[in-house]
């Protein structure tokens, strides 16, 4: 399926929003720009919305319908259309386009100030797009068709999720992406840093380099479900006594990594405790920290 | 990451079926397969997930050896009394390679298929026969201070990275398959191949084929065995060089050795040469020094490797003075 083509007529459609049902010919007379997202990016329907740039004030549809996308030549896609007053298609961006290119000048392209104005926004509407397809994978590959989805159902942090996923999310992604657990951290998202540490049944695991779909029925713990804001995990609290983070982008793999360390055969010494913590880089340097931070809550355990 | 079909095996015979394509990959822990998976190195059509797989026991056999299931994680073999007890060098080994949430996942099967860490091999717009058969060799004259002085062709001197194989190739483990024709089993010394002129073939292992299991045999002497592995950082880091060693040592003189390289050859390194030299010798520096050098015979350093030569024959060395000082 190739997208439509520029100057080619924008097939009409309906869409209900709030305002009961409309048409795509409504609009005609003023550019619109629609977006187009897969259907596992789902919201809660047709969004339209108002971007104002330069001085002009146009109308956003973000789609998800693959009814829609597929009169457009976008099935299961990230696709960016704009509709020009007239009812043609001024520009077009699909995900399949590689780099994202806005128009060079609206003089060169033949494109009114409005359309202009419209297609700029639209390219920066399909690099936010890119820029989310790119935390699971490259923007071409999320737009190929991907073989079937996988029903995956999880406990996380003691609650039962089930998600339909493609196969190549990872649970760093799945818990991220998709349950908008945002403390596992993609550091190198090839495992060598820890950042994603994450327990899988108790275990501490890479969860970057765990496919979700291989961890089906299984319980995941990750930093939201340690503690709580206000009943930090002794863990968390000795990170804090120790002054064992600066930036703190590693530190929820390191908290993760440290916690399941209390259960692992490790030796006493400092030196014994930085070799179980090896998994975990910290670009920061807080090392002295972090060794005293597990060491204390071992001695507490003790 | 490119597209592919998802597929759970329930079984043994399901696990073949479906992976009976050569595009098709077993995946069990993943941190080999899914790592080259993102970097486009590895591109399966299929992956067979085979965790559900009967196949994560540890369990003595009749003749006092004992059989590790292919996916028993890394973690749980490193830290198995039987292991512990018998072949402290598989259980140090282990312990050497990754990192404590790797030896998790990591599976013994797994573990045996880990792909090289050279990064001509790793970087898909460079030249690689290993991963495009006939594109060329970054590596030979390009950056090689990590790669291979033993066993190396002029298509390939890309390093076995595992740790683990290293004491299993010292140890005399045997590989155990289950495929379309059947059972089989292989000793892990002849599992892995030298990259000749075709480096994209690394092991013996035929499409479809599972590992089931490692065997290892009963060998009385192994409580006095040692890994040592020498690395850029103290831990979390591949070996340069790295040995493996048993030593049967009676009134100060060897009776019997085993000798196994890593980080400096494109498959796990047997010194059966090394073992030959040190027996009947008197278990001392001098003799461990000869049999370091005897170990790394042959040795064809590039540019920027050939520090590997004196580093893998100290490293014997060390790890021989260890296993004298073991037990």
């Amino acid at each position: 399926m190739t997208a439509l083509e520029i100057g080619a007529s924008a097939p009409d459609f309906s869409f209900d929003d709030e305002a009961g049902t409309r048409s795509l010919a409504e609009f005609r007379g003023s550019p619109i720009i629609l977006a187009f997202a897969p259907p596992e990016r789902r919201t809660d329907g047709p969004v339209l919305q108002h971007l104002t740039f330069e001085g002009e004030r146009l109308p956003v549809l973000a789609l998800e319908s693959d009814r829609i996308a597929q009169l457009y030549g976008v099935s299961r896609q990230f696709a960016v259309f704009v509709v020009a007053g007239d009812g043609a298609i001024a520009w077009r961006h699909a995900a399949d386009d590689g780099m994202i290119l806005p128009p060079a000048s609206s003089s060169a392209t033949g494109l009114s100030r409005r359309e202009f104005v419209a297609a700029m926004l639209a390219a920066s509407v399909a690099a936010s797009f890119a820029s989310r397809t790119l935390a699971s994978s490259s923007t071409a590959e999320a737009s190929a068709p991907s073989a079937d989805m996988v029903d995956v159902a999880l406990r996380v942090n003691g609650q039962s999720v089930r998600l339909s996923l493609d196969p190549r999310v990872t649970l760093l992604d799945a818990l991220r992406e998709h349950m908008h657990l945002t403390g596992s951290k993609k550091g190198c998202d090839h495992g060598q840093c820890g950042a994603c540490t994450v327990h899988v049944d108790g275990r501490r695991v890479l969860s970057c380099l765990t496919l979700a779909a291989t961890v089906q029925g299984r319980s995941i713990t990750s930093i939201e479900g340690l503690g709580s804001a206000d009943v930090l995990h002794p863990m968390q609290q000795a990170f804090i006594d120790h002054d064992a983070f600066q930036c703190g982008y590693c530190t929820s793999g390191q908290i993760m990594s440290a916690v399941a360390l209390l259960d692992e055969p490790c030796g006493q010494a400092d030196d014994d405790v930085r070799e179980c913590m090896s998994g975990n880089i910290c670009r920061c340097g807080a090392y002295n920290g972090i060794v005293a931070a597990v060491q204390a809550v071992r001695a507490n355990r003790s | 990451m490119l597209p592919f079909r998802y597929v759970t095996a329930a079984d043994e015979q399901s696990a073949r079926a479906s992976a009976s394509s050569g595009d098709a990959r077993y995946l069990a822990g993943g941190t080999t397969l899914v790592d080259l998976m993102k970097l486009h190195v590895e591109r399966p059509a299929v992956v067979v997930d085979i965790n559900r797989l009967a196949l994560s026991d540890i369990r003595e056999l009749p003749d006092g050896g004992v059989r590790v299931g292919g996916l028993v994680r890394n973690s749980d073999m490193a830290q198995h009394a039987l292991i512990r007890s018998r072949y402290p060098v598989l259980s140090q080994a282990l312990l050497a390679g990754a990192s404590g949430q790797i030896r998790n996942m990591a599976t013994t099967g797994g573990n045996l298929l880990q792909r090289t860490r050279c990064y001509y091999f790793r970087d898909t717009s460079a030249a690689c026969n290993k991963r495009t058969p006939g594109s060329g060799c970054g590596a030979i004259d390009g950056y090689n201070r990590i790669h291979a002085i033993l066993g190396t062709s002029e298509q390939c001197i890309a390093t076995h990275p595992s740790d683990m194989c290293v004491a299993l190739a010292a140890l005399d483990a045997v590989v155990r398959l289950s495929g379309p024709h059947g059972e089989r089993s292989v000793p892990v010394t002849d599992f892995h191949l030298l990259p000749g002129s075709h480096p994209e073939r690394e092991s013996v292992i035929e499409p479809g084929e599972l590992i089931t299991a490692v065997d290892l045999p009963p060998l009385s002497f192994a409580a006095r065995s040692a890994y040592v592995k020498v690395r850029d950082r103290a831990s979390y880091a591949f070996a340069l060089a790295s040995a493996a060693v048993a030593l049967d040592v009676h009134q100060g003189v060897v009776r019997d050795a085993r000798i196994a390289l890593g980080g400096v050859a494109t498959k796990p390194w047997r010194a059966r040469e090394a073992e030959h030299l040190l027996a009947g010798r008197r278990a001392d520096r001098s003799s461990f020094r000869a049999a370091g050098e005897a170990a790394v015979a042959g040795a064809v350093p590039r540019a920027h490797n050939g520090f590997k030569i004196e580093l893998a024959t100290r490293t014997v060395v060390r790890a021989l003075t260890r296993a004298g000082a073991a037990g």
